[in-house]
């Protein structure tokens, strides 16, 4: 084996710095513009026709959103690029860990793509708690600490039944163990598979398989909780069960799009020169197959709900669908990450050739980070949300600073592990 | 399919060697027949030089049939023959789905297997010619049609034996 490196040139480093120029440009003129035109400050009072009403039985409305809507805006915009870029980082050390579980042959020479985006983590932690602590009161209405005073103005029983996990210091030790136990996981599978670069001693492979186990076990607990509490705890009084399940779909589906364009354009940049056509029909039979899912998991939490008609639950999907700036977006999602990926990876051919996958992982990481976005913004910003220069803005400055991270750590290793034991199966793979 | 009733049978004991058998025969210009195996072997239809096949094509038809199936019957039973309001909703909604998708799914799949036991002379009525019971062992059997082939029965003996055949053995069909 060659020992084959990414350079992370400097064109390569000029285009992110140009992508994140302009995504602060955009970002400032969206602020500008947001402030400028000013007069939305009490905008969340609207919502209250949105269908808000069981909302309303527990407390008279929401004005303890002291600050200026924009700044609202501002904090759910950063909220969603942490939560969805968090999700990009753990899914790449979950993929890694799933072929090592799963004794994969197929994947040995792209382990090392998802699993630089890792790196992003210890990042992606510190700006999830940095965010908490400035914005918790503006984005997380359970944070009040009036609502759970018994007797008081704005005493909520609902609210109150929930404090005993609902409450600030358990939230940020959770916070704290999610982050901290997947990066320790991550450092550990790391140093495994870079140590069976220099000797290579099976016992590596082996010792892998079990620490990526392990990894699953902890994953599978904490992707959903993580989601209860970053995504679920939002809209406080709604609940879903299947929450954790579509905020995980969404993270995998988009992860998988990523690895697989950063492939694509590696092998195009003339790196992996094992990987053919055979490990992109692989890579994009997992796109196409988790579109599915995540569709499968969308329409179980949609049409339990539709059909059930409980108001506690369909308010949240009243505030989506009836909203003229939430509608349309609801739809879009679903032809973005179902109907288009569904219908253009159909074929073998499709997964197998780079113009295919080059058009439709895109779509699908820009169709959920929507999703997030309509997940977070209804019920946070509520009727003062909105889509323009700020959300593109911030998305594009996570995206460069994101790619930033994840490039120049892949360029800090070999590219191909040089004595994975499956690598002789891998050039040989054939489907 | 049809072809003579002549055949020469190349008996392998081993994948491997019944892959690069494949490829030294039809370079040495002996056109085989069909290559039965107990079991599928990867690479196998490349090597024969087969073409890709269009199961997949029809499975899409078939699906695309369900779907439409279902939209279809829904809609006249829910909406146009006898409307049936249920919790003040609309007729037709997101609520067609899950029998749309079990009949997209149900008709690709039986429509898929009805097709590839045509394609593969299995139907029921079907009378296939069985050229040596171990193909559904532990044997893989490459057949030769010597009414084909150009070269004499000698010579493609001779090459059969030399790719790796374990035993090499004529085949006669009365009809």
């Amino acid at each position: 084996m060659t020992d084959e490196k990414f350079h992370f040139s400097a064109s390569i480093k000029k285009k992110l710095a140009i992508t994140g120029i302009v995504g602060v440009v955009l970002l400032v003129i969206g602020l500008i513009a947001l402030v400028m035109g000013g007069g939305h400050e009490e905008a969340s009072h609207g919502v209250e026709a949105v269908g808000h009403a069981a909302d309303e039985a527990g407390h008279g409305g929401d004005h303890h959103h002291g600050g200026g809507s924009w700044m609202t805006r501002v904090y759910a915009n950063l909220w969603i690029n942490n939560v969805y870029f968090t999700g990009i980082a753990i899914i790449g050390v979950f993929f890694v860990a799933v072929q090592y579980v799963a004794q994969a042959g197929w994947s040995a020479p792209i382990k090392r793509i998802p699993l630089a985006f890792g790196n992003w983590l210890p990042i992606a932690g510190i700006l999830m708690l940095v965010i908490w602590l400035v914005a918790s009161h503006d984005l997380f209405h359970w944070t009040h600490e009036d609502l759970y005073v018994e007797g008081g103005p704005h005493y909520d029983e609902i609210i109150a039944g929930k404090q005993a996990y609902l409450n600030t210091p358990f939230y940020l030790a959770r916070m704290v163990i999610y982050f901290a136990v997947w990066f320790l996981f991550f450092r550990w599978i790391r140093k495994e598979m870079l140590a069976e670069d220099l000797d290579g001693n099976t016992k590596h492979w082996k010792k892998l398989v079990g620490i990526s186990a392990g990894f699953i076990v902890f994953f599978a607990v904490s992707s959903s909780m993580s989601a209860w509490d970053w995504i679920l705890s939002i809209d406080t009084h709604w609940f879903s069960t299947m929450i954790g399940w579509y905020v995980f779909a969404s993270w995998f589906v988009t992860g998988l799009a990523t690895i697989t364009l950063i492939i694509v354009y590696l092998k195009e940049a003339g790196y992996l020169s094992m990987v053919n056509s055979n490990h992109l029909h692989d890579l994009g039979k997992f796109v196409f197959a988790f579109s599915i899912f995540w569709t499968y998991i969308w329409l179980s939490q949609y049409l339990l709900i539709y059909y059930a008609n409980i108001p506690e639950e369909s308010v949240y999907f009243m505030e989506r669908l009836t909203s003229s700036q939430y509608a349309p977006v609801f739809y879009v999602i679903l032809i973005m990450n179902f109907f288009f990926p569904f219908l253009s990876l159909m074929t073998r051919d499709a997964k197998r050739h780079v113009m295919f996958l080059k058009i439709v992982c895109p779509v699908v990481i820009v169709g959920h980070w929507l999703d997030f976005y309509l997940m977070v913004t209804p019920g946070t910003v509520k009727e003062a949300g909105g889509f323009g220069f700020l959300e593109i803005g911030m998305a594009l400055v996570f995206a460069s600073i994101f790619l930033y991270v994840v490039l120049s750590n892949l360029a800090k290793v070999p590219l191909v592990a040089k004595n994975h034991p499956m690598l002789e199966e891998s050039m040989h793979h054939h489907i | 399919m049809e072809g003579g009733n002549n055949f020469l049978l190349g008996i392998y004991e081993d994948e491997d060697v019944l892959l690069s058998a494949v490829k030294k025969v039809r370079a040495a210009g002996v056109k085989i027949h069909e290559v039965f195996s107990p079991y599928p072997v990867h690479g196998l239809d490349e090597a024969l030089g087969y073409k890709r096949t269009r199961l997949p094509i029809a499975a899409f038809m078939f699906g695309f049939l369900g779907t439409t199936l279902a939209l279809t019957m829904q809609g006249y039973m829910l909406a146009i023959d006898w409307p049936m309001i249920i919790g003040g909703k609309n007729y037709a909604s997101v609520t067609f789905v899950p029998v749309t998708f079990e009949l997209t799914v149900l008709l690709a799949a039986l429509g898929m297997v009805g097709t590839f036991l045509i394609v593969s002379n299995m139907r029921p009525w079907a009378k296939p010619r069985i050229f040596d019971l171990r193909s559904t062992d532990d044997k893989h059997v490459m057949a030769v049609d010597l009414d084909l082939n150009k070269i004499s029965s000698e010579e493609i003996s001779k090459i059969l034996n030399e790719s790796g055949a374990s035993e090499v053995n004529p085949k006669q069909f009365d009809h």
